[in-house]
This record gives structure tokens, sequence and C-alpha cells, in this order.
């Protein structure tokens, strides 16, 4: 490295052709930019300064039509291999973080909570995975576990709608966690939301990392 | 005219009397009879009178005895789980592995106690409108029915890494939607609503859309004895148009997610729009707000035909209210009569 500092190179040149990888599902380049990436940079820099803006520059271009889901989803899922290879569970260099959670609420359809797991994690994001639950499930389990960020996810009008009773009750049982929500009905009806309850939206999968980051700070 | 020659002339690329308006709001026919959505969908009586409380209420210029998604999954053997306030919603998967694909048979429609009601609703809509209102029935398409069949994660791993069952199962999947579909045409469905939100471009690419579901559109479309709608259930479709027009469909059901006008350019005469209310954001729309989507959507894809206003994704949630509804079709009475006039000179007045 020539006694430059890991961390202070930019990865900025190998963010487009590493996002262009992804959304191409060409894996050998992407492992290749990541192993060039790790070259420069440390295991942590390497996903902050390369993962994250990629998956995030992704999650904007599916909201703005360019990019599909299925590439989203695909490149969520190889990148979290990748971080999983560099930073194990265990890793201390996993983000100190709020106790977080997601879940899908009274749908069946995993994909879009899938996703986001997938961003979190590949983001150095560690996170529970209650899977499939409805409100009351959901609130005892949250509360339990001590939950300060829940992250829920929905495709259906009415489980969108159901957010209330989580939040209402919540708050009945002195509750602080913050809760942001995502999903179909949450893109088509901007106020959603806020009808609800919810503390914050997300419109991408990119956009829960930048929620979550920014909870992180305001509860140091 | 009457809604059959207003669809009609329309379809042609005419402007008929005034817009066609197809009010999806299916599941408003168990407010109307006072009935749970697992009553309602029980019997074909009751969708039969609930289509024409619906169709003697609101206008609808079509009959749409689309019961829920999942009803098709019943016939492959799974579940339906129903609820007091929304659409009905498929069960546990009934491909639990890939490798049940290789064993998998497509159902036989006779053999269906979910689909005969379907298709005994038709025949009794058939014989009360007499050919004045067109019946679109839905089916929902090979490509799109395994995100109900195995989950839509699994699905686009299918599709990606195992190339040869996602073939072995769009095989399976053919089979059976084209008998399915052909069975309601026969029954006495005008048309058929080909669901497929899988080849939107929200969904995949465009070009695996060319590699998959629009080869499996073309050939099921091409065995399916009726017109066909395609619909991409509040999903993109711009930079698809025409590769959809390619498979032979006569009409495509379009997103609030992308502007009118730019879609009916790209559509150029050769399919017709279906679209593009706000379903969700219905919910809380005042009479204002519905005249003012109305004549937005009417202003952008009315003229010169090939138009017919509906929601964007295929079904009006249950908790929009009457009352909107029936300002859509107010608004529809007085904005959409042709010639489309006002349109020139109208200036839109922005968010409301």
């Amino acid at each position: 490295m020539g006694g430059v500092p890991m961390n202070s190179q930019s990865l900025s040149d190998l963010i487009t052709p590493f996002r262009e990888s992804l959304e191409s599902l060409d894996r050998i380049r992407a492992e290749s930019l990541f192993a060039e990436a790790l070259s420069r940079v440390s295991p942590i820099a390497a996903v902050e300064q390369l993962i994250v803006p990629a998956l995030e520059q992704m999650g904007n271009a599916w909201h703005e039509g360019s990019v599909a889901l299925s590439q989203v989803y695909m490149g969520g899922r190889f990148c979290e291999e990748l971080v999983e290879r560099v930073l194990p569970p265990s890793d201390p260099d996993r983000k100190h973080q709020p106790r977080s959670a997601i879940v899908l609420l009274n749908d069946y359809h995993m994909l879009g909570k899938r996703i986001v797991y997938s961003v979190m994690r590949a983001s150095g994001f560690e996170l529970f995975d209650y899977g499939r639950m409805d409100v009351d499930e959901l609130v005892e389990r949250a509360l339990a576990d001590r939950i300060r960020v829940l992250l829920v996810s929905v495709l259906m009008l009415p489980s969108a709608l159901k957010v209330a009773d989580v939040c209402s009750q919540l708050k009945a049982r002195g509750s602080d966690i913050k809760v942001a929500v995502g999903g179909a009905p949450f893109l088509f009806d901007g106020e959603l939301w806020r009808e609800v309850g919810a503390d914050g939206m997300g419109r991408s999968a990119g956009d829960a990392v930048t929620i979550v980051d920014a909870w992180m700070r305001e509860m140091a | 005219m009457n809604s059959m020659e207003r669809v009609l002339t329309t379809l042609g690329h005419k402007e008929p009397d005034r817009v066609p308006l197809f009010l999806l709001a299916n599941m408003h026919g168990a407010k109307e009879l006072g009935l749970s959505l697992r009553d309602y969908y029980a019997s074909a009586g009751n969708v039969i009178d609930g289509e024409m409380r619906l169709l003697e209420k609101f206008g609808s210029d079509c009959a749409y005895p689309f019961f829920y998604a999942s009803l098709e999954i019943e016939a492959w053997g799974g579940d339906t789980i129903f609820s007091a306030d929304g659409p009905p919603l498929c069960g546990p998967p009934v491909i639990r592995r890939p490798e049940d694909i290789d064993s998998l048979r497509p159902p036989e429609v006779e053999s269906s106690p979910a689909l005969r009601r379907v298709l005994d609703t038709i025949a009794g809509l058939k014989q009360r409108l007499d050919g004045r209102v067109p019946i679109i029935a839905v089916a929902i398409s090979p490509f799109s029915l395994p995100v109900m069949q195995m989950g839509f994660d699994r699905y686009i791993e299918l599709m990606h890494e195992q190339p040869d069952r996602f073939l072995k199962l769009m095989q399976t999947n053919e089979e059976f939607t084209v008998n399915w579909a052909n069975a309601q045409l026969a029954a006495g469905a005008t048309a058929i609503c080909y669901f497929d939100p899988v080849s939107s471009t929200t969904n995949i690419p465009r070009d695996l859309y060319l590699a998959t579901g629009q080869q499996v559109a073309k050939r099921a479309l091409a065995r399916i004895k009726g017109p066909t709608a395609t619909h991409m259930a509040s999903g993109r479709c711009l930079p698809i148009l025409g590769d959809i027009a390619d498979t032979g469909t006569a009409v495509v059901g379009v997103s609030i997610l992308e502007d009118l006008a730019r879609l009916k350019a790209a559509a150029a005469g050769r399919v017709t729009l279906l679209g593009n209310l706000n379903g969700i954001e219905m919910r809380r729309w005042t009479p204002a707000d519905a005249e003012l989507a109305v004549k937005r959507a009417i202003a952008a894809a009315g003229p010169g035909g090939g138009f017919i206003l509906s929601d964007n994704h295929g079904e009006i949630p249950f908790q929009v209210a009457d009352e909107t509804l029936l300002a859509i079709r107010e608004a529809v009475d007085r904005w959409g009569r042709y010639p489309l006039d006002w349109v020139q000179d109208w200036t839109d007045p922005g968010p409301t």
C-alpha cells in the first residue's frame, strides 16, 4: 500500500462497473471488482464504499424504472454472499447498531422482505428476520426482543393498513420502537405511511439502509 | 351505443360515444349482498347477483367475473386464506422444492369446484347480459402463476439458475392456462384478461422478458380462442409496450407509475390501453380528486379511441367507498363524451 493509510483510497471508480456487473448478473466481474476493492481498503470499508453505494444506486434505479426487481434481488443476494465471506456475523467491524428486526406483516409475499434483508446484511447490518407474522405476534416478539428499529414489509393494502395497529399497540405498551415501512401500497400512496403512524418509509431497499443509518446516529 | 358497441369501437381505435369505463370493483359485490368475501365467492349465484347489482349501480362497461387470483391455485391443490377486508390470499406454496416441478401435472379445469363456480358465473352473466355488456374473464399467465405456486423469490432463482426446470414449469402451466381461458370463453366470456405482472419491467428486465415471458405469451395467446387483454397489475411496461403488442394481445393494462400520454403514443394504434387510475390512493379520494384523476387520464389517452378508463391494478380495493366509484362514473359521463373538445384547452391544475 506504499504507506498510504488503508481506508483513505477512494473506490468511486469501481462503483459503476460493480453495479453494472450486478445488474447483468456477471458474478465473475463482480467478484473481481470486489477483490480489487479489498486490495485497496479494509473489508468494512469495501462494504461501505462499494457495496452500499452500488446497491443504493440499484434501488434508486428500480424506483425510477430503469432496473428490475429481479436484478435488485439477485444482486442483493450475491452481495450478501460477498459480505458473509469477509465479515462473518461476529466480526467486530459489523456496525454497532440498534437491535433491529424485519418482518413481513400479514401477507404471504416474501420477496420484498428478502430483498431488504439481503441489502441490509450486504451493507453490514445484522438484524432479526421474523419471517411472516400477524399484528399481535409481532408486537409481543418485538417487545420481548427489546427491538429499537422495526422494518415492516407488506404487499397488500389491508396489510399496510394493519401497520396502524402495530404502531398503536406499541405506543400503548410504552414502547419507543421506531417503525419503517415499505412495499407497494406505500409507493402508490405517498401519504399512507404517515396515516398508519410509521416513523419512516423506504421506496427501495437502499432507503432502508439510509433510514436505519440515520436513526442509528440519533440513538447513539 | 351499448357497452359492447362502445368497447368494440374503441378497440378499433375509433372514438365511440364516450370513453368506456371498466370499473373493476369485483369485491364490492359482496358488500352489495351483505356477505363476507368467503361466503360471496362460495356460490356462483352470489357473484352473478353481485355483478348485476354493480352494473346497475355504477354503470361499468364490462362484467368482471374475476373471483380472486389464488382461486387458480386451489385447482393446483393449494389453499386460499380469506380475510374480512381484502382480496383472498394464496396459502403455502404448492411447489415446495424445485424438484416438485418434475412431476407436476396441469389440473383438469372440470375437476376443480372453484373453477367450475367461475364457469357457472360466466354462463349466468351471459344469459342475463345477452351480449350487451362484454364479460371479461381472467386467467393468470403461465409466466406469472409461479409467484403463487412457489413464491416470487424462489421463482426468480429458478429462472436464473435452473433453465430446464423453468421451461418444464412453463410447459405445464401453459397447458393449464390455455385450457382455463378457453373454458371461460366457451362458457360465455367475451375476452380474457391475461394477468402477467412478472413480465413488467418493474419485475424483470426487457432482455429477460423477450427470452421468457414474451415467448410464453406468444405461445399461450395463439392457443386462446378469443381476444385477450394483457394486464401488468400496476407494473411498468413502457419499454416493452411494442413487445407486448407483438404477442397478439389487443389491450394492455398500464400503471400510474408511467406517463399515460407517452404510453398512448407508444401504443401507436397497435393496442388499446386500459388504465390507469391509482386504486390505492382512490381509498382517500374526494369527489373532486376523482374528477381530476378521470380528466387527467382522459386528456392523456382518450383522443382517437384506443382507450378504456380503469384502475391500474385490475382490482379496486375493498376499502374504496361507493361514493368515490360514483364520482368516477359521473366524471366519465361529464368529461368522457366524444368529441373531447375540452382537452385541447385544458390545463392540468397540478397536485390537489
